[in-house]
């Protein structure tokens, strides 16, 4: 199993009386950052133990590194106005709320700062165009950035938490398993046959396989969350090894950051204590904004990354070999490939029919058809 | 000596002529632009394996608890 990145796996769940935290201030906080609170908590952005510092954010903005030269992609920043909270000062303590949730932990304000958007920006997503969903997100920030360390006070039992498993639970459902290596799967979809192919080529060398869906804010259009969890749950019953595969969830927000959120993916399940992380075309890119592969070939600047990433290139059906290929295996023309086209499968659930078996498990397509709106309106 | 170069902290580090002139040739043509990128990279493989977990203390009540709900959730038997 892997160690936890930065060497602690974090825990800053603290239980404290709400009398002695009641007089504090309240800073009232979005669901994304919340889902930040709770993976800073639970440890699954180990070694984070708050919100970046200034010199942690300009480290990673530079160097991909926390200024302690841990690898980091992805700065977690918690951002206010002025406005929002009067006179808060560095050495105060906040409460961060959510509508939602209510009170969530309390925030010690170590630092107070400044931060240039087009800057961070331009290192995080390679470009400062506002078209993209994640500049556009960094332009849309407020002013300031607080750093410090967070106490969460309070964990309220959410939609999918039997599914929601923290770091230090599927590492000891790891070791109970008696799995040494683990390869972690991320999805934002149901399995057509590409994906299935793709974890159980990886599962052959390991020990057992982490399903990792990503729970969050979607687009319209997106499969919902129910649809994508009960797709899997088809699969595994019909066509996996119960000893060799897990699904559990993974709340946070999609930041479409290619490379660097490759990376930040990465860390992630290397905390849930995988050893291996299946890195696709494309990872967590949009648009044109980054080369097929650069989510494969920013690997090489992390020697210290503690995770494996196995990579997989294009694949397809063959209808000469019969089977699913990618292009290191199948030496046929491009017209005997059939693309596991999501738009098409899609398209085809639209309309209440099931795709080809080709494409998607007859039993999963029904289970996503059993749902009078899988997608989200 | 320790100096800032765009932020950041480096240090220098003597390492034998003979051994820098082969970790300059070697690195011809490859993505390293310099040696010190290079043996900075060398350096951190090798921490990293060798790096500690500090473990952390998993009590028997704790243990027990997270055994109850990855049982009650079906995920062991």
């Amino acid at each position: 199993m892997s160690k936890p990145h930065g060497g602690k796996l974090i825990n800053r769940l603290v239980k404290k009386e709400s009398s002695d935290v009641a007089e504090l201030p309240k800073l009232e906080i979005n669901t994304d950052l919340s889902e930040d609170v709770l993976n800073i908590s639970k440890g699954v952005f180990s070694p984070l133990e708050g919100f970046l510092y200034d010199n942690d954010l300009e480290s990673v903005v530079k160097e991909k590194r926390l200024a302690d030269d841990t690898p980091w992609t992805i700065p977690i920043l918690l951002d206010f106005d002025k406005q929002d909270i009067k006179d808060l000062k560095e050495g105060d303590a906040v409460l961060l709320t959510n509508k939602e949730n209510g009170v969530l932990a309390q925030l010690d304000i170590d630092e107070i700062y400044t931060y240039d958007k087009k800057t961070l920006a331009q290192a995080i997503y390679h470009t400062k165009d506002t078209d993209h969903p994640g500049v556009a997100n960094v332009y849309n920030m407020k002013q300031l950035l607080i750093g410090g360390k967070i106490t969460l006070l309070d964990c309220k039992i959410r939609q999918f938490d039997n599914y929601n498993l923290s770091p230090r639970e599927t590492r000891f459902l790891f070791k109970e398993k008696g799995w040494r290596e683990i390869v972690a799967f991320q999805t934002r979809n149901p399995p057509h046959i590409g994906h299935e192919y793709v974890q159980k080529t990886a599962l052959t060398f390991v020990d057992g396989v982490l399903i990792n869906p990503i729970i969050g804010r979607k687009k319209v259009g997106d499969f919902k969350d129910e649809v994508i969890l009960s797709s899997y749950e088809t699969l595994m019953k019909h066509y996996y090894l119960k000893e060799r595969a897990v699904m559990s969830i993974l709340r946070t927000s999609m930041k479409y950051a290619g490379p660097r959120e490759a990376i930040h993916h990465a860390i992630m399940r290397k905390n849930f204590g995988c050893t291996h992380f299946i890195v696709g075309r494309d990872h967590a890119g949009v648009g044109n904004y980054y080369g097929p592969y650069d989510a494969h070939d920013i690997f090489s600047e992390f020697p210290d990354l503690g995770i494996i990433p196995v990579f997989f290139r294009s694949f397809s059906r063959c209808t000469k070999c019969d089977s699913v290929v990618n292009d290191k295996i199948c030496p046929h023309d491009q017209k005997y490939h059939i693309n596991f086209s999501g738009k098409k499968i899609r398209e085809l659930l639209t309309n209440g029919e099931i795709p080809s078996e080709d494409m998607m498990r007859k039993e999963v397509a029904e289970t996503i058809l059993r749902f009078d709106k899988p997608f989200v309106e | 000596m320790t100096e800032e170069k765009e932020g950041k902290k480096y240090t220098t580090i003597s390492i034998p002529t003979p051994l820098a002139e082969k970790i300059k040739k070697r690195i011809e043509g490859t993505g390293f632009n310099s040696l010190s990128s290079y043996v900075t990279y060398v350096l951190r493989e090798v921490i990293s394996g060798i790096e500690e977990e500090s473990e952390e203390a998993f009590s028997k009540e704790d243990e027990e608890k997270v055994k109850d709900r990855l049982r009650a959730l079906g995920y062991l038997d």
